[in-house]
């Protein structure tokens, strides 16, 4: 694996904070060097937010991912592909929220996935389930964990009472992954 | 090792609580509610004291007031809020208070924004109290080196009868890494000899103060404070050297910025171009030190700050005018890029600088 720099955003209320933290987790329980980096201010109430991961094999610098250097970008919402489309670097890898993001991105050097999050976290149980759908997307492409490492860190970060969310979770990254491989 | 996920603020407040921190007093401000936030949910737990104080004034002077009875005691704030704690820390320092202040950076000057920034080195190395005082200031890189030192800090505080600063900055505040609260420990004091415990009848009340209105005595207090501080220069300076070996520059950062100058380094490697880094761990004391013995290879030296030019002047005082000394800064909250770092040190090359 190579190191990951990963941007996940959307607007406050879509889980992209959330969802990092649950990826840089497991990454730490399977012995990667993390970070976890959320955007912070005024523009988190209502507006757009973000957060950048790296996940690496080895010690990391700093935990900002640098513009036009983001092995991926995550969007989940119009605002943050106008943000961040221009972040992911030459071959990497961008992944698009279809159910809300009508625009198509203007990048011609990169690979671009487009995933009907929002309708299939609605088919796994439950609308907020739309970032995980786009976390098994990213993880069937990128490799950098399976999705049971995810799972198995779940009740770590959400509590022990959240356990019985996880069929529920397990349905949607496993559409997230569906989608790419079914294409 | 048993790892946990943390953010830098709540592991900082965490530590402190396994340091024996009893007591807090602070106000909200952006970007370090965080470490309030969780005092307020975990020292009540064991029977410490969190008081939201009516403001930033109040709550050091709270501070002084606990720290007098022998208590460990922090308190933190972010830029504006630690310009209202002067007054306090000058007090605290002349008083000799053991506590523990955490400055969490961002943007200024007056209210400025609320994103990282390095613009209060000033503010923390120098202060801006009255008086001759200086207060030991550590600047961690990562959320464990701030673990580890608000310990340190801790016993620092309490070995020298001093206030210690610990200047974050809002990215190191806000992000989580892996981190460990295994392998620390702090020492025991004895605090009976100065603190205000109460005389019960038995013993000459201990007095904590800093006004000394015989110019000859105030004299004296001040030679014994700088004495102190001294001692900490010769104990208790810190700093982290990387790839100076072979390196014709050298770039000095702290905190959250060098770790974008080590992403820049490895940029250079590619380009042929080799620097090395000093990052100060202690910036007051400055590590003079780390300046005196530089590889023969060395022909000049690069303050790199989220500042427009602060600690440089620590740098060019420290290298005695051996090395030109050049800067490069981003201000406000705007945090530099690796990019921008090596295409500015390629230009300073190409210039033959």
């Amino acid at each position: 694996m190579t190191s990951q720099a990963l941007i996940i955003a959307g607007f406050g209320g879509q889980g992209v904070l959330t969802v990092g933290k649950l990826l840089a987790y497991a990454g730490m329980v399977a012995g990667k060097e993390v970070s976890w980096m959320p955007s912070y201010g005024p523009e988190m109430r209502g507006g757009t937010s973000n957060c950048h991961i790296m996940i690496s094999d080895e010690l990391i610098g700093s935990p900002v991912v640098a513009p036009h250097e983001a092995t991926s970008v995550i969007a989940m919402n119009g605002p943050s592909l106008d943000k961040f489309e221009d972040w992911v670097a030459p071959g990497g890898h961008l992944f698009i929220n279809s159910s809300i993001i009508e625009r198509k991105p203007k990048r011609s050097d990169i690979h671009i996935h487009y995933i009907d999050a929002n309708e299939l976290a609605k088919e796994a149980g439950t609308m907020k389930a739309a970032n995980m759908v786009m976390l098994g997307s990213y993880l069937a492409i990128s490799k950098v964990l399976m999705e049971k490492q995810i799972l198995d860190v779940f009740t770590k970060v959400f509590g022990e009472d959240k356990a019985k969310l996880i069929p529920l979770n397990e349905k949607a990254l496993n559409s997230g992954k569906c989608a790419i491989e079914n294409r | 090792m048993n790892k946990v996920l943390m953010k830098g603020n709540e592991a900082i407040a965490l530590a402190a609580i396994k340091a024996g921190c009893k007591c807090f007093f602070g106000y909200p401000i952006t970007p370090q509610n965080e470490i309030p936030a969780f005092m307020s949910e975990e020292l009540p737990k064991i029977n410490g004291s969190f008081v939201q104080a009516e403001s930033e004034v109040a709550a050091i002077n709270m501070v002084y007031g606990a720290g007098g009875c022998g208590v460990r005691v922090m308190t933190s704030s972010s830029s504006p809020g630690i310009a209202l704690k002067q007054e306090g820390i000058s007090y605290l320092a002349g008083a000799e208070i053991p506590c523990f202040i955490v400055s969490v950076g961002r943007g200024g000057p007056g209210l400025g924004g609320i994103q990282p920034a390095q613009s209060d080195y000033f503010q923390a190395t120098r202060g801006g109290g009255n008086g001759d005082y200086k207060v030991p200031v550590v600047a961690p890189n990562s959320i464990q080196e701030a673990i580890d030192w608000t310990y340190k800090a801790f016993d620092m505080a309490d070995e020298y009868r001093t206030p210690v600063m610990m200047l974050i900055d809002g990215l190191i505040g806000q992000m989580m890494e892996p981190v460990s609260f295994e392998n620390q420990s702090c020492k025991e004091f004895d605090r009976s000899g100065w603190a205000t415990t109460g005389t019960k009848g038995k013993r000459d009340p201990h007095i904590i103060n800093s006004l000394y209105l015989e110019p000859r005595d105030l004299e004296i207090h001040c030679l014994k404070l700088q004495a102190k501080f001294d001692l900490i220069r010769q104990k208790e300076v810190a700093w982290e050297e990387h790839n100076l070996e072979g390196a014709e520059i050298v770039a000095v950062a702290y905190g959250i910025t060098s770790r974008i100058v080590k992403n820049s380094i490895e940029k250079l490697k590619e380009k042929g171009i080799k620097m090395g880094l000093i990052r100060p761990i202690t910036l007051n004391p400055f590590p003079v030190e780390a300046f005196s013995n530089l590889p023969r290879s060395v022909k000049s030296l690069i303050s790199i700050e989220m500042s427009l030019g602060q600690m440089v002047e620590d740098v060019k005082l420290a290298s005695c005018g051996k090395y030109p000394v050049d800067f490069f800064g981003r201000t406000g909250g705007v945090i530099p890029t690796p990019e921008e770092i090596v295409n500015y040190i390629e230009k300073l090359v190409k210039e033959g600088k």
